[in-house]
């Protein structure tokens, strides 16, 4: 039994069938990666598991309780935590900011007022957080405005705000976007580095190199539904995959 | 005002502002505005802008009903005066307490919507406040005419202690009447209460996620956060500040009319904030002040006065000059008060706390580069 | 049933003034990306374009009064009454519909002024900023016009021919159950048909295809080389127009004074947040159903159930329907939810 179940799951917008009974099993401590031509319905598979969206039928089971009808943050409590496509931070705090409120948000639940304490002696957070910054490389710039961070580096601050919780369950929507290859290839060290920590990772990923660098699993997705499943080289060899790709999308 | 935050920073600037609060019947004396009239409206408008720039500063949402609040802490603290006691502690405390309650139930539904769908659902709230004030609840708010003390009002705490006077009695602390110097020196002490506290929440934990709401709402909730109850808090905290001013408007003159529920006091303390600065902590007192200040100079001015200085220009100037200054004195405030809004958010929508962080700013630089072309024929050398 | 009638009449016409106040909101809002708080100051210009024309039609010379004769008294009589006569006092008795025709291109001068000299510098700006500046604006407009016309409310009457009554039951043979004043059911028609008016222009011409692309998405339109700019300032145009209209129209129904903007500006916003950010059916259809609702509510025999309803009913349905329906009436999805 793997630590994320989806089983059947189906969601249409209108008349279009974005996701066709798709089932997916992911195990504990995995890197599992979902691949698939654009317009696959990956990104709509993603925020099913984050309550973004809600499949029309289907059942998405984390650790044994489903994520089905429950808000995002409580997701989150859950131990669920996502890196977006574009970075969302908080542009207009500052770096160790930015880290100490998902410190917070893991201590203290979804909502404590604790007017009286003050954020720039909460020695015990603040040290967590200068810590989590230093492993994604950011700690010398840990008192600038997020919003002055370059796209790598704001995804790298994002990939912190996240790691700090220590979720259960992280998921990657396309890390490496945009990125140079240089920058791509410092993502991918630093994705292998935090698997050391063991926790599970669903990447969705377009680029191929970074795919079977990172990936223990793959799940290929097509016109909403999986097509293949299995391990990398397994995966790299299946003629239905390559049809997939080649035929569904460059014809 | 870049300097580190500290707690000993934050203890210098909260001494400071105690300090120059407490001693402003001496400092504003050279500007004519050391009375205490004045200077309570100094006081209690500061309160009202600093509670206002906790909603709005810290998690963005523009609230366009704060001044319902005002009203209510205002009758609440004059229903006070009149069925328990003219002591203004309790009128004070329940002002605030109600306040707080009516903000809960107006957050609890605008803050479903966000954006300018939170401004508009404030807005209409508070109109509906003015309207209701003005009609159906008259009972309670004694319509147009206002709600006033009166001689045979029960006053029951009062009756059993002291014996009944003659005429209505006044406003007292334990006794010290709260007119003149002691009712400004009543609403200074809750004023630098009120920005500690300010400060406090501005440097908490609960304060940053204030932050986080106005910054990434999307963010936040997908770190754990649920966003909806600290902005609920925020919006009560702040409806609560606003209850406080509008019960110390009651405690220096104890009368409340629906007038202060209306929209244009709702965009004056907006303009109090925007001015000062948004989210600055200096930013909405300073701009209460300005504010008042400049609207008691203004409405000051009538046509005679005007004539008079400008009796030295020829006549015919004169009243081409004393017609057009007059639109923007006097009755005309409003005016002179719609341009300035207008000035601000073109040209400085960060408040004058901004723009001497930018005047600084550019004085160091022009600092710095002189001090760099006078040591650069050196390196030369 | 007759009152019950009359109430629906009532609000009908109150309801077209709301659906062409948020008609106007709702364009500016879809397509420019601007909310707009000086809308309501753009109908209260209209309304005192009537009450400027009234004026300068009735500017009068001072001559004797023959009819006094034991002291010389003198009367005010209008130039034009001294000038052409009977004529003159037709022409001042048709100061309303006048003013209609002379305010399409003043509001629509006020209109690309407005949006040239101010609102194009905040297209990129916060919505807060956008409210804060255009409230600011709307507190000018509303001094001016309080400096130059006073506190007071004017009246603007309609032309004699309509200021009677129709007596609409017995149209119906119904008796004289139903009798409403002319101005009124003109009003009516002329909201009709402005609003279709505005529908058609949208759905018939190329620049209203345009200008529904860009209120479904503006940055696509921007790229296809359209010149996004000057349909911008069109669009503002266009809505002030209607803004300015709906109040020239109201003049008779309800003398205006200086504050007559804000107070319809609050309740159309609630009108376009009911009807749904973004949707112009919504906004018209949200308009009507408010106006009726509104004046049901001020009936008598709700009233003596449940005082005040008059007062907070717009409000209280604004509520109910966020909680319930947040996006509104007919509001898409997407629009404002961030």
């Amino acid at each position: 039994m793997g630590i994320l179940q989806v089983q059947d799951v189906n969601k249409s917008f209108g008349g279009l069938k974005a996701l066709h009974n798709v089932n997916l099993d992911v195990e504990e401590g995995a890197v599992h990666a979902i691949i698939g031509p654009n317009g696959a319905g990956k990104s709509t598979l993603l925020n099913c598991f984050v309550g973004r969206l809600k499949p029309d039928t289907g059942s998405v089971m984390f650790d044994g309780t489903s994520l089905l009808g429950i808000a995002p943050h409580e997701i989150n409590q859950a131990g669920v935590a996502r890196v977006f496509q574009t970075p969302e931070i908080f542009g207009d705090l500052s770096l160790i900011e930015n880290v100490m409120i998902p410190t917070l948000a893991k201590r203290d639940g979804a909502y404590t007022v604790n007017a009286w304490g003050r954020v720039d002696q909460a020695a015990e957070i603040r040290e967590k957080a200068e810590h989590i910054l230093d492993d994604v490389g950011l700690v010398e710039k840990r008192e600038m405005h997020a919003d002055s961070l370059s796209r790598g580096d704001k995804r790298r601050l994002e990939l912190a705000m996240c790691l700090v919780q220590e979720p259960k369950l992280l998921l990657l929507d396309e890390p490496t976007a945009g990125m140079s290859r240089a920058d791509t290839n410092n993502t991918i060290d630093l994705l292998k580095r935090i698997g050391e920590r063991g926790i599970t990772k669903i990447v969705i990923e377009h680029d191929m190199h970074v795919v079977f660098s990172l990936a223990s699993k793959i799940s290929v997705l097509a016109q909403g539904t999986v097509i293949a499943e299995g391990a990398p080289q397994d995966i790299k060899g299946d003629p239905r995959v390559q049809e997939a790709y080649l035929g569904g999308a460059h014809l | 005002m870049m300097s580190k935050i500290t707690p000993q920073n934050d203890n210098v600037m909260m001494g400071l502002f105690a300090l120059a609060i407490l001693t402003m019947p001496i400092w504003l004396m050279p500007i004519g505005a050391s009375y205490p009239d004045l200077m309570q409206k100094f006081a209690i408008f500061g309160i009202f802008a600093i509670g206002f720039n906790i909603l709005f500063g810290l998690t963005g949402y523009l609230s366009f009903g704060h001044a319902a609040f005002l009203g209510v802490g205002s009758y609440t603290a004059v229903w006070s005066f009149k069925l328990l006691s003219m002591n203004v502690v309790p009128a004070v405390i329940f002002a605030v307490l109600v306040a707080g309650a009516f903000s809960f139930l107006i957050g609890f539904i605008s803050l479903r919507r966000s954006g300018i769908y939170f401004s508009i659902l404030t807005l209409a709230f508070a109109q509906m406040s003015y309207n209701l004030a003005y009609s159906v609840l008259t009972p309670i708010t004694n319509g147009e005419t206002g709600l006033q003390l009166a001689k045979s009002d029960p006053r029951i705490v009062d009756a059993m202690f002291v014996e009944v006077g003659a005429g209505i009695p006044s406003t007292n602390f334990f006794g010290i009447a709260m007119s003149g110097y002691s009712g400004f020196y009543f609403c200074a002490v809750l004023l630098i209460i009120g920005f500690y506290l300010s400060l406090r929440i501005t440097r908490s934990p609960f304060g940053m996620m204030l932050k986080a709401i106005k910054s990434n709402q999307n963010r936040m909730s997908y770190t754990g956060l649920n966003t909806r109850p600290y902005a609920l808090t925020a919006f009560v905290i702040s409806g609560m500040y606003a209850g406080l001013a509008g019960s110390l408007l009651a405690v220096t003159d104890p009368l409340a009319g629906a007038e202060r529920m209306q929209w244009t006091a709702s965009g004056e303390v907006v303009l109090m904030t925007i001015l000062g600065g948004v989210g600055t902590l200096l930013g909405p007192m300073l701009g209460a002040v300005i504010i008042k200040y400049f609207e008691n100079i203004f409405s000051a001015f009538n046509e005679s006065t005007l004539n008079n200085i400008f009796a030295f220009l020829p006549d015919g100037l004169q009243d081409v000059v004393v017609s057009v200054v007059g639109l923007f004195v006097g009755e005309g405030w409003h005016l002179t008060l719609g341009l300035l809004f207008m000035v601000i958010v073109i040209y400085l929508p960060g408040g004058l706390v901004e723009g001497a962080q930018r005047i600084r700013a550019y004085v160091l630089k022009k600092r710095e580069k002189k001090s760099a072309t006078s040591h650069q024929p050196q390196i030369a050398e | 049933m007759d009152t019950l009638a009359l109430q629906l009449l009532n609000g009908l016409d109150k309801g077209g003034a709301y659906a062409l106040i948020a008609l106007g909101l709702t364009l500016i809002f879809g397509t420019l990306g601007v909310v707009n708080f000086a809308h309501g100051a753009l109908f209260m210009l209209g309304a005192f374009c009537a009450v400027t024309v009234q004026k300068l039609l009735t500017i009068s010379v001072k001559v004797k009064d023959e009819s006094i004769t034991f002291f010389e008294a003198y009367k005010e009589v209008p130039y034009l009454e001294t000038w052409f006569g009977e004529t003159g006092t037709i022409i001042i008795d048709y100061s309303v519909p006048i003013s209609i025709l002379l305010a399409i291109p003043i509001m629509l001068i006020i209109g690309l002024v407005m949006e040239r000299g101010l609102i194009q510098r905040f297209y990129k700006r916060t919505h807060a900023e956008q409210i804060l500046v255009t409230f600011g604006l709307a507190i000018v407009i509303q001094e001016l016009v309080k400096a130059n016309f006073g506190a007071n409310p004017i009246p603007t009457p309609a032309p004699d021919v309509v200021a009677g009554s129709a007596n609409i039951g017995a149209w119906l043979g119904l008796g004289n159950t139903v009798v409403y004043p002319w101005w009124r059911l003109i009003y009516l028609a002329f909201a009709a048909v402005v609003i279709a008016g505005v529908f058609s222009f949208l759905q018939f011409t190329t620049f209203g295809m345009v200008v529904r692309a860009g209120m479904q998405d503006r940055e696509t339109v921007g790229l296809l080389g359209i010149d996004i700019q000057r349909r911008f300032s069109i669009v503002f145009g266009l809505a002030a127009v209607v803004a300015g209209l709906a109040g020239v129209m109201y003049t008779p129904i309800l003398p205006p004074d200086y504050h007559m903007g804000m107070d319809f500006l609050v309740l159309s916003f609630v009108v376009v947040v009911v009807g749904g950010m973004g949707s112009l059916g919504g906004a018209v259809a949200a308009g009507f159903l408010l106006g009726i609702l509104q004046s049901f509510a001020s009936m008598n025999e709700v009233k003596s159930i449940l005082p005040g309803i008059d007062q907070i009913i717009i409000y209280l349905v604004a509520v109910v329907i966020l909680l319930v329906r947040p996006r509104g009436l007919l509001g898409r999805k997407g629009v404002m939810e961030n």
